[in-house]
């Protein structure tokens, strides 16, 4: 085998893109396509729909993607999530079963771990899952779950040892999504969106051989689904932007995108629309004010430095340094900036703040900014979690003595379950 | 490179810092502070020929290394860092600056020699009542005499004002206003007519000084009455490296009080094991790394010529006044009774944090500046 070099990778992926690529194909059919040549994953293993390039590579192949305007295998949602805890924990038969179907758009999927009663502490699911005659049964609600309305296949995290410890009784299933055991509900939120589900698990049925990994393995796996979902954050927004190209295929993957970013489409109102600000101070009249002025001001410092925190992480990255603790404070600063900009917000608005809908400024975008902004403090992990992180991993102080780590889990306080 | 340092910067950091910790420990700092210079010339002059520290952003024709402001505010925030005590700020941020900003070539060759190999101590004197930091508010008049001129008035606030070998000095034109009628003068420390006071100051690290003008012979520096645009671009600068020096400062004082905390035992275990000691950790870090991104983007943005300097001048100045006064406020808190004590170091760099705070305008005030130049 030839040495592999960016000129030989980008002339290979060059000469199959134009031998195959062709816009009027359907869908599925282009990226079966891409899954058995391998360009759809390239730093996949060979032997799973890749070609075992290192990662370096992959940036060439995306901008020779990008310059035929050839699309990818699908990648949004948490099918991603799904593809890499499977090929890091699955077995062969999760491989062959779902990883294509991932690959081709044809499968959605959800992730089955947040509770009612565990939020912040995942580990502390209460979702039981119990071997009756030869296949698990499992009873109990998982909460915030996106796409479950839509998903085939859920990643689900159950307690199946109640004797062993809290992070050592749980196990890893993949759950099929339709069946009568299994009833999906929206969760309606307070900005009125309902982004997000509850999903009741009553005698719901999982195969033997949809344990992932080992009885017990459950938090092990997780971690990987959880470290991936962090990594993955920001290239979901990237990713929401459909091709404006005309024929059969960009049409099919318009309507995906459609499909997949519905539930986020208020996501850029909960970021607090720093955008908006300068705009909406001239229009109202309040960039007069200087108590306005000095509150527009604190805001777009913070947001400046954020943005600037944000790139020094990235040049560091790009430059292969150890990542330093700019690095993790992004999460925790979108909170600071989001209320500070609904606050600002606010204050434009006057008397507007009390509508909503289309008597709210900019037809409901105000409005919408006001009651979303909470969230962005709570999802994907809490300030009071995030500064926990920082803490503990970046300052390295010491964790605080925990009381429920060291006993059987059944002995553990915890929510009761209604 | 507005978002990362090279290879070399980072070298350069790194062995200066070992140097400071070494030349600049506590017990310096604490002997230093209380002597009426507020630094020990010859020691000084010595460190800054080993280290050629004035000499960083001079342009190498007049005698200096011609860096940039990249490396000068790494200088700043090593500085800021070891609370180093010594005319840096004034002679090498100021003076210079308003020498290279306004000078002839002529003068430049005559003062920055001087000024790079550390033997002129130097200032700038501009600021004379306590509410105004622009030149707009200069009262001082200029009159010319015969070749010369004559300065009258008074000036406070003034760095290093009382051991300055050198004084530039804006002066106006009698009868002008607004920045119509502005120049720049050079005065010599010990000129005939200047009286200099050394004020009583609240971070003795830093000596300020009032100077009282009574016909004191001076020399123009640059073009006469066009003083306005080259001090501004002086301060915008100034205005930078405060930004980064103050980033050395918030540093130190945040590592301390986590160091304190990782020590500290209250109730049976380290008190950086309460989740309220780690969240207020969390949060300094977050004000500090954004304070650092915003003044490490300002020197570049100075380097790179960036048009919005002044409006990102005075965003990392805001940034910076007002995550020194909450991460000095923070570390004081974090140590408890003992950091309330003269015999703790918090109150050094408190201090600095304070002074820093207000020096070349507080946050309100750039803030303000900040959005007077985006709105136009």
């Amino acid at each position: 085998m030839s040495e592999l070099t960016e000129d030989s990778v980008r002339a290979e992926v060059r000469a199959w893109l134009e031998a195959n690529w062709n816009p009027e194909l359907g869908l599925v059919e282009w990226r079966n396509k891409l899954a058995d040549s391998g360009w759809g994953v390239p730093t996949w293993p060979k032997q799973w729909y890749g070609r075992d390039l290192p990662q370096a590579f992959q940036a060439v192949v995306d901008e020779e993607f990008q310059r035929i305007g050839a699309i990818g295998v699908a990648k949004a949602g948490i099918r991603t999530l799904a593809a890499a805890t499977i090929l890091e924990h699955g077995s062969d038969l999760h491989k062959e079963k779902f990883l294509r179907r991932i690959l081709t758009g044809e499968d959605t999927w959800c992730q089955l771990f947040s509770e009612p009663g565990s939020g912040s502490d995942v580990a502390g699911a209460v979702t039981r899952a119990e071997m009756q005659g030869n296949k698990w049964v499992v009873n109990g609600q998982k909460v915030w779950t996106t796409s479950a309305h839509h998903a085939h296949w859920g990643l689900l995290l159950a307690r199946t040892d109640w004797d062993k410890t809290k992070h050592k009784g749980l196990s890893y299933f993949i759950l099929d999504m339709h069946q009568p055991g299994v009833n999906v509900q929206p969760l309606k939120q307070m900005n009125g969106h309902a982004s997000f589900n509850q999903v009741f698990m009553t005698d719901a049925v999982v195969e033997p051989e949809f344990l992932v990994a080992n009885v017990g393995d459950g938090w092990a796996v997780t971690t990987t689904t959880l470290m991936h979902e962090r990594r993955g954050a920001d290239g979901l927004r990237t990713w929401a932007m459909g091709s404006d190209r005309k024929g059969r295929i960009y049409d099919e993957e318009r309507a995906e995108i459609a499909t997949t970013m519905e539930p986020y489409k208020w996501y850029p109102q909960r970021a607090g629309r720093v955008d908006l600000i300068l705009q909406r101070a001239k229009e109202t009249g309040r960039f007069d004010d200087p108590v306005v002025r000095q509150e527009i001001a604190r805001l777009l410092v913070m947001s400046k430095a954020a943005e600037w925190t944000a790139r020094r992480a990235r040049a560091a990255a790009q430059q292969g340094k150890p990542q330093g603790p700019e690095g993790s404070l992004g999460k925790l600063v979108s909170s600071h900036v989001a209320r500070a900009a609904a606050r600002v917000h606010t204050q434009l608005s006057g008397a507007d703040a009390l509508l909503s809908g289309s008597d709210s400024p900019m037809n409901g975008v105000i409005a919408e900014i006001l009651v979303s902004v909470p969230a962005t403090s709570i999802a994907g992990g809490t300030d009071e979690i995030q500064r926990n992180i920082i803490s503990e991993r970046v300052l390295k102080m010491p964790k605080e003595p925990s009381i429920d780590t060291t006993k059987p889990f059944r002995d553990v306080p915890r929510n009761t379950v209604r | 490179m507005k978002f990362s340092f090279s290879s070399e910067q980072e070298e350069f950091r790194t062995s200066l810092r070992r140097f400071l910790a070494e030349r600049s420990p506590t017990k310096e700092v604490r002997r230093l502070m209380e002597t009426d210079a507020g630094f020990e010339p010859a020691a000084w002059r010595k460190l800054n020929a080993e280290l050629g520290l004035t000499a960083v952003r001079i342009p190498e024709a007049y005698g200096g290394q011609g860096f940039g402001f990249g490396e000068l505010c790494i200088v700043l925030e090593e500085m800021g860092r070891a609370l180093l005590c010594a005319p840096f700020f004034s002679t090498a941020v100021l003076a210079t600056g308003a020498i290279l900003n306004a000078g002839t070539e002529a003068e430049k060759q005559a003062l920055l020699p001087g000024i790079a190999s550390g033997d002129t101590i130097a200032t700038l004197a501009w600021v004379e009542d306590p509410a105004h930091w622009d030149a707009a508010a200069t009262r001082m008049t200029a009159t010319p005499s015969g070749g010369t001129w004559k300065l009258d008035g008074h000036k406070s606030y003034v760095l290093d004002g009382h051991t300055a070998d050198l004084i530039v000095v804006l002066a106006r034109a009698a009868g002008t206003s607004g920045d119509a009628g502005l120049s720049l003068f050079t005065v010599k420390g010990d000129a005939k007519g200047l009286e200099r006071r050394n004020l009583k100051v609240m971070d003795p690290t830093r000596k300020l000084a009032r100077l009282d003008f009574k016909g004191v012979e001076a020399t123009l520096l640059g073009t006469a009455g066009a003083a306005a645009v080259p001090f501004a671009r002086t301060l915008v600068e100034a205005t930078v490296c405060l930004s980064n020096e103050m980033a050395g400062v918030s540093e130190r004082l945040r590592e301390d009080a986590l160091a304190y905390a990782q020590m500290r035992m209250q109730f049976g275990r380290p008190i950086a094991s309460f989740q309220s000691m780690k969240h207020k950790q969390a949060d300094m870090l977050v004000d500090v790394e954004l304070a650092k991104s915003a003044a490490y983007y300002a020197a570049a943005a100075l380097d790179e010529g960036d048009e919005d300097i002044v409006a990102v001048a005075s965003l990392a100045k805001a940034a910076a006044s007002e995550a020194a006064l909450q991460t000095g406020i923070h570390a004081i808190q974090i140590h408890g009774g003992i950091g309330f004590t003269w015999d703790n170091d918090t109150h050094l760099w408190f201090k600095r944090a304070k002074s820093s705070e207000v020096l070349l305008g507080d946050a309100h005030h750039h803030r303000e500046q900040m959005m007077q130049h985006w709105a136009a």
